[in-house]
């Protein structure tokens, strides 16, 4: 019972407003994709083109699309999709980075420049080029995009974990850990890994926000998801419906992009220990009133 | 007499520069210490203190190059695979190092800290571990030592955290432990207590020690010879006993004499003029004739060599006239 208040305590204080707010919606949209069957008012594919275009009702919160689809329940399980495919290709560049980016930083000399140089190469890569002639190769759908685009984010990701491995590496502690007669093994992944952890799982969650964005750019091209499955992105390119004027069709998942990924972005930040905007102004009111104290003070004696 | 724990064998390191030369940093160190032997080696910065202790540890800058050979219980460390080293690291030899605060994680706390190496080198049980650091730190004077286990680096002292950083060593029971001026980070009060700690445990244990300081009189209290470094060479060795007595090098003297005393009140502290080089500044001849009083044309065009006098071994051409002089001036 304490412990979960403290816990929460220090939640709040390390990611601060924006930060908590940030977390409480992705926990919302990842809870509505996890219990989609259970929240959603209906089946996301039944169409009935009575309800055409049919505006917000009680029968359909948000309304129903060009074949009648309830809306709410297409961007309900539209959240599954639109999750899994950047999770995994996170998970994917993290898991073929993060090994290299150690290997990199251990060894250097020669080893981290072939790792830092293949890393360049594969940043100089436009992801969604990559994307594009992967599916040209094998064909539109989710397996091929994601792993397109999870090779173009290894860098990404990679790129930053080196950096702060790096510095880990010439610290004092990595010496006398070596000295200890433990291995790189040990020291990378139990103390230098853990160390950068902040780092990683900052930028891994801007990296998610990325991916989101490419990916349903590419369902946007018709390269990714296919219809019918609902997807954020697939959702946003129906361009009829925007063309008819129905734009809440249009809006409502492009708002939930941008505020996934804005979610996101805000919530990676104050992970890796970047400060909210208005931090520093905020902060020393107590201290500039102090200070005036003083002067007063001063000029008094 | 038994074989050495430790033998340095013309153990010279040169470390490569920005523009493709190399510098040498330490010049034909020999020496030897026996199990259970404590050595001091004293010197100015600069003088290769630090290098040799990381040499014998293997633990030398990327781009510096080690010849000669450092031989622990007869095995030369330089020459090791990467299993034996690690071997050797774990349970032969352990480093104290200067400044605990930079050499230990900070974001781990100080019990995991210290039953690393038990719970993952040698398969000692969790618990155990735990009950066995707690014990080594109530022997290195910390009180409670299960909530200090429990704490951070951060959360202690300096001094509390070098007896940690000694406890860590001593829990790994090596054979041998290199000191690197483990007291120069710390108050001078807290010195004596963790010198006389390390020094205490050391005995009862019987390990080796190599203890690294610039300070001559805290080595000739806590070791059985001292070795006096500067500019990467030995320039005198002998038993702390004699040194106050037979001091026979004019860098050794310089340092004697440089010492504040207080029993006689002086106007001005002697120093020796100017400042110490490293092995690579040093011209052809002796690295310390540019700062020597007794300097001779000879000295700084011959090299002179490592030879025994009076009981000890000095790096002096004129280590003879000198000592001559000396004495008449006393008599």
């Amino acid at each position: 019972m304490n412990s979960v208040k403290s816990t929460w305590k220090r939640l709040n204080k390390a990611l601060g407003r924006s930060g908590m707010l940030s977390l409480a919606f992705l926990v919302v949209v990842l809870l509505a994709a996890v219990l989609a069957p259970l929240v959603a008012p209906a089946d996301p594919n039944q169409s009935s083109l009575l309800d055409a275009y049919a505006g917000p009702s009680g029968a359909h919160l948000l309304g129903a699309d060009g074949i009648g689809r309830d809306l709410l329940s297409r961007l309900i399980f539209g959240a599954r999709t639109s999750l899994l495919g950047p999770a995994l290709i996170v998970g994917v560049s993290l898991l073929i980075g993060i090994p290299l980016a150690l290997l990199a930083s251990w060894y250097g000399g020669w080893v981290d420049g072939v790792v830092a140089r293949v890393f360049d190469l594969v940043y100089a890569l436009p992801g969604l080029l990559l994307a594009v002639l992967t599916v040209a190769l094998f064909g539109p759908g989710l397996t091929p995009a994601v792993v397109a685009l999870s090779i173009a984010y290894i860098p990404f990701l990679a790129r930053i974990v080196r950096a702060a491995a790096r510095q880990q590496r010439v610290s004092p502690y990595v010496d006398a850990l070596a000295v200890q007669g433990f291995g790189m093994l040990r020291i990378t992944v139990r103390h230098i890994l853990r160390n950068i952890a902040p780092v990683v799982v900052g930028q891994a969650a801007i990296a998610f926000g990325y991916a989101l964005l490419d990916l349903a750019s590419l369902s946007y091209l018709g390269l990714a998801v296919q219809a019918p499955t609902p997807d954020w992105g697939v959702m946003v390119s129906d361009s009829d419906a925007m063309l008819k004027g129905y734009w809440l069709q249009v809006l409502a998942p492009g708002v939930l992009i941008v505020l996934t990924v804005l979610a996101l972005t805000v919530l990676g930040a104050r992970i890796s220990g970047e400060k909210p905007p208005g931090y520093l102004r905020r902060r020393p009111a107590k201290a500039v009133a102090a200070e005036k104290n003083r002067t007063t003070v001063g000029a008094a004696a | 007499m038994t074989a050495p724990l430790l033998e340095l064998a013309g153990l010279t390191v040169d470390i490569a520069t920005e523009d493709g030369g190399s510098r040498t940093l330490l010049d034909g160190v020999d020496l030897t210490l026996a199990p259970g032997e404590a050595l001091g080696l004293v010197g100015e910065s600069g003088s290769g203190k630090s290098m040799t202790v990381r040499a014998i540890t293997r633990l030398l800058p990327r781009t510096a190059t080690a010849a000669g050979a450092v031989r622990f219980e007869g095995e030369d460390v330089l020459t090791m695979g990467a299993g034996r080293l690690r071997g050797y690291r774990d349970s032969g030899v352990g480093l104290v190092f200067q400044d605990p605060r930079a050499h230990i994680n900070p974001t781990r706390k100080i019990g995991a800290f210290l039953i690393e190496a038990l719970v993952g080198n040698r398969k000692v049980p969790k618990r155990e571990a735990l009950a066995r650091a707690a014990k080594v730190l109530a022997e290195v004077g910390i009180d409670d030592p299960q909530r200090r286990l429990r704490q951070y680096p951060h959360e202690v002292s300096g001094g509390m955290l070098q007896r940690v950083m000694i406890a860590s060593v001593l829990l790994a029971e090596p054979r041998l432990i290199l000191a690197d001026e483990p007291t120069t980070a710390l108050d001078v009060t807290i010195q004596r207590e963790v010198v006389g700690i390390l020094d205490r445990l050391r005995r009862e244990r019987g390990m080796g020690m190599v203890f690294i300081t610039h300070d001559l009189d805290l080595a000739l209290a806590v070791c059985g010879r001292v070795a006096v470094m500067y500019a990467g060479r030995i320039v005198e060795l002998r038993s702390a006993d004699t040194l106050h007595e037979r001091a026979a090098h004019p860098y050794t003297l310089g340092l004697l004499g440089s010492r504040p005393s207080i029993d006689a009140r002086v106007e001005r502290l002697t120093a020796i003029p100017g400042r110490p080089v490293s092995a690579f500044e040093s011209g052809p001849g002796c690295a310390f004739a540019p700062r020597c009083s007794f300097a001779t044309a000879a000295c700084e065009t011959t090299p002179p060599t490592l030879t025994e006098f009076d009981g000890g071994l000095v790096r002096c051409l004129r280590v003879e006239e000198i000592h001559a002089a000396r004495t008449e001036v006393k008599a």
